[in-house]
């Protein structure tokens, strides 16, 4: 009887100190920008997508973002053109996401300015391969919006993202990924 | 403390269970968020390239793009072996197409056939997309207008021909519509426009309904077809359907076309109305068209 008590006890408790936060916690963005980097002898490649949705909360330390694919926007159509009929597969797999937590700043770190280290680990899921990611990120909470920054490392070849043979030496086997989110408070 | 330590696992699991649960709940409302928005998704790719087999296709080279294009086509392979199977007598066209926005591309070419010279304005009216206001085709319009330079004054009969006798028009209307990844099909409804025609019977104006398809056998590689109907009238009576069959070739910075034609010609005054070929008699054109795009201005 008695430890079935303390049970109850407990996760009253875990609700308590994750639900009363979440009310007024709770970050979001719809214009996310998020670009890639493949740097190789042949060309540097990059490619922006400025439709990231986004939604952080400093009180549970959840964050998670999707993005269309075919919002990647790239200095040459035709590449882009390929990036989303052969590569990425936009048609079958539209949309990238990642669901994960920070770590190393809450809302009582966050109260002094500028930018604060944080870390976040999740899954990212893109090309319908679902892998955990680690990634160096900062937030920071200004003017009532939250900033919050990440980059990170991927490789095209771990998300069963096929290069032709013929412009293999052309992209890089890593890119460089950078997250950059401005999210508003959510009322 | 073990009554704490139990206090504590079960603080533990209760709230990961919370986290878990809260994860999945801010994908969701993050989907939610999104879905009211629901994005119009322009459908892209519907062909390879500019040009089906011997016609336009729906596709625009886009803002800032510049394509050359090389197309090729060899003599008849029934020419016989003193032709070396028709490689000796090969007929080209070299073209530039430059997208002034996404919409517009103006393109100017010289083929060999008939010495001409060709200019055309294509423009996407109306694009293919998913989502709110889905649009179910891409329609988009073709003008073009070609003149022949060829020195008449110097054939055995007939004098020099003037400037006017010289000119065609092209006027095309491309209805497409991308099925599936995989498959894309074309109607072309044409009228053709010569100022001049030989015969006395020959009709200044023709008109043909053209179709064209894609069907994709792998990422890189993909089967293409295009045929021109002649509506009933003298030209029908005296020339053949253009017909063409091809492959697609991409190769990451060009796409290759591969194809088979009953026609040598490369542009629509010359190839709607005035093909002779019997495609399945052997009168075959081996041919081929290399694009190849240049960035002008940046798409970011």
């Amino acid at each position: 009887m008695r430890p079935l008590l303390l049970l109850l006890l407990a996760l009253l408790l875990g609700l308590a100190t994750g639900s009363p936060a979440q009310a007024q916690s709770k970050y979001l963005t719809k214009k996310g920008f998020i670009s890639f980097f493949s740097t190789s002898p042949i060309e540097d490649i990059e490619a922006r997508n400025q439709q990231v949705a986004a939604v952080l909360d400093l009180g549970s330390g959840q964050l998670a973002f999707a993005l269309p694919i075919t919002g990647f926007v790239f200095k040459r159509a035709l590449m882009q053109e390929h990036f989303n009929e052969n590569y990425l597969e936009s048609e079958k797999y539209p949309k990238a996401t990642f669901t994960g937590q920070f770590t190393g700043a809450t809302a009582a770190t966050l109260a002094t300015p500028g930018p604060h280290p944080a870390q976040a680990t999740g899954d990212l899921t893109i090309h319908g391969v679902t892998r955990r990611i680690t990634a160096p990120a900062t937030l920071e909470l200004k003017n009532g919006q939250l900033l919050a920054t990440a980059s990170f490392d991927l490789a095209p070849a771990d998300y069963k993202i096929e290069i032709p043979l013929l412009v293999r030496n052309s992209i890089a086997k890593v890119v460089a990924v950078k997250v950059v989110l401005a999210c508003d408070a959510v009322k | 403390m073990q009554l704490f330590t139990r206090f504590a696992l079960a603080g533990l699991a209760s709230l990961t269970f919370g986290a878990a649960h809260a994860q999945t709940d801010l994908l969701a409302d993050l989907e939610k968020q999104t879905a009211d928005t629901a994005r119009r998704e322009v459908v892209t790719a519907t062909f390879k390239g500019t040009r089906i087999v011997n016609a336009h296709s729906v596709e625009t080279a886009g803002n800032g793009t510049l394509i050359f294009l090389i197309q090729h086509r060899f003599g008849a392979l029934n020419s016989g072996a003193y032709e070396f199977f028709g490689l000796d007598g090969a007929a080209l066209r070299l073209g530039f197409e430059y997208g002034f926005s996404n919409r517009l591309t103006l393109g100017v070419g010289r083929s060999s056939t008939g010495k001409t010279f060709d200019g055309f304005a294509k423009y996407r009216a109306l694009q293919q997309s998913t989502g709110a206001r889905a649009m179910p085709v891409s329609l988009t319009l073709l003008v073009g207008t070609a003149i022949t330079t060829v020195k008449f004054g110097m054939a055995p009969v007939g004098g020099e021909r003037s400037t006017a006798s010289r000119v065609s028009y092209t006027y095309q209307a491309l209805l497409a519509r991308k099925f599936s990844p995989g498959f894309s099909a074309q109607l072309m409804p044409t009228l053709i426009h010569r100022n001049f025609v030989e015969q006395p019977t020959g009709q200044n104006d023709v008109y043909a309904l053209g179709a064209g398809l894609r069907q994709k056998l792998s990422k890189r590689l993909a089967l293409t077809a295009d045929y021109f109907y002649l509506l009933p009238g003298n030209t029908a009576d005296t020339y053949r359907n253009a017909l063409g069959l091809g492959l697609d070739i991409e190769t990451g910075g060009h796409v290759f076309q591969l194809l088979f034609s009953n026609t040598q010609a490369m542009i629509e005054p010359q190839f709607v109305p005035q093909t002779t070929g019997q495609f399945f008699s052997g009168d075959v054109y081996f041919g081929f068209t290399v694009a190849r795009n240049f960035t002008v201005k940046s798409g970011l």
